[in-house]
């Protein structure tokens, strides 16, 4: 459905996006992750015909976003970075406007933007589509940023960062939005809250410092975290070294640390990273009668992964020509 | 061009809502007031609306025609400008609509409203058809050079706008513009050397406005001013398309 190669932009003498490759499928819900400033929505703008790239190509649909953009910009929906609005046009108005702009009929306009507005929450309360967008919150200008989007049902939706600044109870209902959009239109979203993405998206891309820094579905992804797992077990008991000492001469194990709180003392056990020594754990507990009152196994997480991977290349820092 | 005309209703409505828009109307509706019952004495215009004064709309039209020089600039600072500070110009250009749409759009719109100030102007020609004489010629004629007029003005404040993002610089360039084509053209053609004084001469606005506004519709002054509109609007889509590319 989407295909980037090579796709590249300097703004002057700094280079915002290196040479970034990637395909998308029909149909998939794709995630942008990365630092601030690392290329996201520079690439999406590259991606949605708003800005023309330095060098590469992007193709969406089989249609080239430089010499066939209105073909381009006809399937596609985006929604930019802090959803800009005129402020003196009411919600029905503007709604009304970008329908028309988009080519859809008179007769279905009404129609069209009456399905969107029941789509995202604007149609109750009863004045929300009268009210001027000047005076909306945030929240509500999100939603009518992505009615917007929704009008013409393109095949391809691009949401720059469609959840900032949007209270918890919102975002779970834009998750669950999103998440039903992608079994109609294909989705590329950016966002810098992982917890988000990981939940809603089947690939995920991570850019740092203009490049790809690794692509992949959030399992695989997890699954590359650098480092081992470990296990964080309490047991009954002051004598830290003592204790300290004896889990760590269970075997399979590299290295236990222990501090002591308040009667019981908390043992931070680090192993191999293909082993699960939990039930040895318990066993070695029972078997020297120490009482446990919680044992639990921390793995590698995305965010681990994502500050891993983003550290390495924000240690280069953009390039800029002539360095 | 049918979504131009869909761009140019939200422009219209746009600038009646505009507190500004009202303002700058009422500015140059009340300065033309001031000619029609006051005169101006500065450039030694007797007032119009006085018994036993000639009952002509020549000296308004001109004052009008002067008072566009700053009003346009004024009208069109924020139509792109505004779209470039608050960032609807990234929703706009992403929708499927040509930079050319865009312009045309914004320029009919304009013109609306300021066709809507002019029609305003229209009790002091009833005045005028109720307490004097008045020349019916003079009148359709010194519109329609106020339209040629406005449209060509509109066009040099939309073409600075699409320069720049803020308002306050794209006014004030065009205001300097349009000074320049007049005030700095009389000048040279007065002062300077051959050729340069023939040229000036063939680029001032205020005489191809003269004509207008003394009942005569002469073709250069027709020419003038569509082809000014012409290469400005012209060169507002360029900048449109190379604003893009920065």
């Amino acid at each position: 459905m989407i295909d980037v190669e090579n796709l590249t932009k300097w703004y002057g003498r700094v280079l915002a996006v290196d040479r970034i490759s990637f395909h998308v499928d029909k149909g998939q819900v794709v995630g942008f992750l990365g630092p601030n400033g690392a290329g996201k929505s520079t690439t999406l703008k590259m991606l949605t015909c708003f800005l023309p790239a330095t060098s590469g190509k992007v193709t969406v649909a089989g249609h080239d976003v430089l010499s066939d953009s209105l073909a381009v910009r006809r399937q596609m929906g985006y929604m930019p970075e802090n959803v800009p609005l005129y402020p003196e046009m009411r919600v029905g108005e503007y709604l009304m406007f970008r329908a028309a702009l988009r080519d859809i009929g008179r007769r279905k306009r009404r129609s069209a933007v009456e399905n969107v507005a029941e789509r995202c929450w604007l149609s109750k309360p009863e004045n929300v589509m009268r009210r001027r967008l000047g005076e909306l919150s945030r929240g509500y200008k999100q939603r009518v940023g992505l009615a917007e989007v929704l009008l013409h049902s393109p095949a391809v939706l691009v949401l720059d960062e469609p959840t900032i600044g949007l209270d918890p109870a919102q975002i779970r209902s834009m998750r669950e939005l999103i998440r039903q959009l992608a079994d109609e239109h294909t989705v590329i979203l950016s966002s810098h809250i992982l917890a988000e993405v990981e939940q809603t998206c089947d690939q995920l891309i991570i850019i740092a410092a203009g490049q790809i820094a690794a692509t992949g579905s959030p399992t695989e992804l997890r699954q590359r975290v650098v480092g081992p797992s470990r296990i964080i077990a309490e047991v009954a008991g002051n004598d830290v070294d003592v204790l300290r000492q004896s889990a760590a001469s269970i075997g399979g194990v590299n290295d236990v640390t222990a501090e002591s709180r308040d009667g019981w003392v908390r043992l931070t056990i680090s192993h191999g990273p293909k082993e699960d020594l939990r039930a040895k754990v318990a066993q070695w507990a029972a078997s020297n009668d120490h009482q446990l009152r919680e044992l639990r196994r921390e793995v590698g997480s995305l965010e681990d992964f994502f500050v891993q991977i983003t550290y390495q290349q924000n240690l280069q820092g953009p390039q800029r020509m002539g360095a | 061009m049918r979504k131009a005309i869909v761009l140019a209703r939200r422009e219209m409505a746009g600038y009646f809502f505009s507190p500004l828009a009202y303002v700058i109307g009422a500015g140059f509706l009340a300065f033309s007031a001031g000619v029609f019952f006051f005169g101006f004495r500065l450039l030694g215009i007797p007032a119009i609306f006085q018994s036993g004064n000639e009952a002509t709309l020549r000296p308004l039209f001109e004052m009008m025609a002067y008072s566009m020089i700053v009003a346009g600039p004024l009208l069109t600072m924020r139509l792109i400008s505004d779209e470039y500070r608050s960032g609807t110009i990234e929703t706009l250009m992403t929708a499927p609509v040509t930079d050319t749409e865009v312009v045309v759009g914004k320029f009919l719109g304009v013109m609306c409203f300021y066709i809507a100030l002019l029609a305003c102007t229209g009790v002091f020609v009833a005045l005028l058809a109720a307490f004097g004489e008045l020349d019916v010629g003079v009148a359709v004629t010194g519109y329609l050079g106020m339209v040629l007029l406005g449209a060509a003005y509109i066009s040099v404040g939309l073409f600075t706008s699409t320069m720049t993002r803020y308002q306050l610089v794209s006014a004030i360039v065009g205001i300097g513009i349009l000074a320049a084509f007049v005030a700095v053209m009389y000048m040279l053609v007065s002062y300077a050397p051959q050729p340069l004084d023939l040229i000036a001469s063939k680029l001032n606005a205020m005489t191809y406005f003269k004509d207008f506004s003394r009942g005569m519709i002469d073709t250069r002054g027709v020419i003038y001013f569509l082809s000014a509109t012409a290469l400005l609007l012209f060169l507002s889509v360029k900048t449109l398309e190379s604003k893009r590319w920065r």
